[in-house]
């Protein structure tokens, strides 16, 4: 019998590559392994709906297929090691998984801060189900959340805190939230909402330190200031899951480097022709905006990812004559991504954070409106609040 | 036939369906979701890739 294709991430990357590749024609054996313990789900309602309601895992659950109702889950279990001689993996139980193909989707975890007095109760990071379900047992009314970094998952929390009667800080590093990827324009609209919703920001503004006997009571402000907190949330960007792949010869210096079919690619520069990466922890160019690499953080990513390494490899194992050519097209997937905070929709395509010009072309900033994102004479993204049919009459552009 | 079901209690109309299965998921002039809840066989792949890309994971295939 053959070895199988072998994913390393149970999440939604990891669960589309395993119906691609069937759907590709791959009928052979599919290993899943994932450290969470759960099968996977969807993350978009975890800082919305999650927090906010009595959810479980069922209700979030991906449906399965039957297509991979024959899929080997090995779940919470993490894999340690690869060699990459032999084409094993083996797992934190000590199990060894041989491959004929290996898949990177292990996507990222969240960065924490380093502060001193750090391991008082009460701190909080959000990437999975069990950290929702943790942090939604603590957002009662009245209770002084902190929320440090003001991105898309801070504001989306600081948003739901709020609606849940929490007296809710955002402390950002930058002069207004969600500045670096919608502008200033869009970006001081955006705090403005939030404040009328009674969210107050600390910007330009980081935490030092903490104090409290068991759980956090008091968050240190760096100009000296300290507030209460009965809860601290951390969503100060992530790291990619790679160390497991040190042993390895792949680029690991920002998530794993891939070239258009999502084949790791070593330090070297050289095809590794068996092992791939997907979702948010492949780097990779993508000839829409130009050629260099880059992760990308965005919700259609992943699916699309995995659909392409997905057919690659079926392709590959199948001895497919079509193999050749099929490694020679472009990838030129059109990320998209969305945020609800209050009842604002916003809706983007493109790489906003690429802009150097962000320009107001429909609708007034304070209510529905739409942005488009120019570096030099190109426009490389959009986005809107309300308006969808105008932003998505732009994603043909990008194509 | 293919009988497609869209739960409207969850549909936040984000028409990220409407790129995958033109024939069948638009966007109404109120930017609100419409769907064409009886399909041709060879919708399938469309429709299987609409429901992949679902943010709310709203649309179902009925079998």
């Amino acid at each position: 019998m053959n070895h199988p294709v072998v994913i390393v991430g149970a999440s939604m990357g990891g669960l589309r590559t395993a119906e691609s590749l069937r759907r590709f024609g791959y009928a052979g054996p599919i290993t899943i392994i994932g450290e969470e313990a759960h099968k996977p789900y969807n993350r978009p309602p975890l800082s919305k709906e999650v927090l906010a309601n009595e959810v479980t895992h069922e209700a979030v659950a991906f449906e399965e297929r039957a297509a991979t109702a024959d899929v080997n889950w090995v779940l919470g279990t993490r894999a340690v090691s690869v060699d990459q001689q032999h084409n094993t993996v083996t797992d934190s139980t000590g199990m060894v998984h041989p491959y004929c193909a290996l898949v990177i989707a292990t996507g990222l975890r969240p960065r924490r801060l380093n502060l001193p007095n750090g391991d008082l109760a009460g701190r909080h990071a959000l990437r999975t189900l069990d950290d929702a379900i943790n942090l939604r047992a603590e957002l009662t009314p009245g209770a002084d959340v902190v929320i440090v970094g003001g991105g898309f998952i801070g504001c989306e929390v600081a948003a739901t805190a709020a609606k849940l009667g929490c007296d809710v800080t955002v402390v950002h590093n930058s002069a207004h939230p969600m500045l670096r990827p919608l502008g200033t324009e869009l970006a001081r609209q955006m705090q403005l909402r939030h404040e009328a919703e009674g969210v107050r920001f600390l910007l330009n503004r980081s935490v030092v330190g903490l104090t409290g006997e068991t759980r956090v009571r008091e968050v240190h402000i760096d100009d000296g200031r300290s507030i209460k907190c009965d809860v601290l949330i951390e969503a100060v960007g992530s790291h990619s899951n790679t160390e497991w792949l040190e042993s390895t010869s792949i680029d690991l210096s920002d998530g794993v480097l891939v070239d258009s079919a999502m084949r790791a690619i070593s330090s070297s520069g050289s095809v590794i022709p068996n092992v791939y990466a997907i979702g948010d922890v492949a780097r990779f160019a993508n000839p829409i905006f130009d050629n260099v690499p880059r992760r990308v953080e965005h919700w259609n990513i992943p699916t699309e990812t995995a659909k392409r390494a997905a057919a690659v490899i079926a392709a590959q194992l199948n001895a497919d004559e079509k193999f050749e050519s099929l490694i020679q097209d472009q990838f030129t997937p059109v990320p998209s991504f969305w945020s609800d905070q209050y009842d604002i929709h916003l809706l983007a395509f493109g790489s906003l954070g690429l802009a150097d010009k962000v320009t107001l072309v429909a609708g007034d900033a304070t209510d529905e409106c739409v942005f488009e994102y120019h570096r030099g004479e190109d426009l490389v993204g959009v986005c809107g609040i309300g308006m969808r049919s105008v932003v998505q009459s732009y994603r043909a552009k990008f194509i | 036939m293919i009988k497609v079901e869209v739960d409207m209690s969850k549909c936040q109309h984000y028409g990220q369906c409407v790129f995958e299965a033109p024939d069948i998921f638009r966007l109404n002039s109120d930017d609100k979701l419409e769907y064409t809840a009886e399909a041709d066989d060879s919708e399938r792949a469309n429709i299987e890739a609409a429901i992949d890309v679902c943010p709310m994971q709203a649309i179902r295939i009925v079998e």
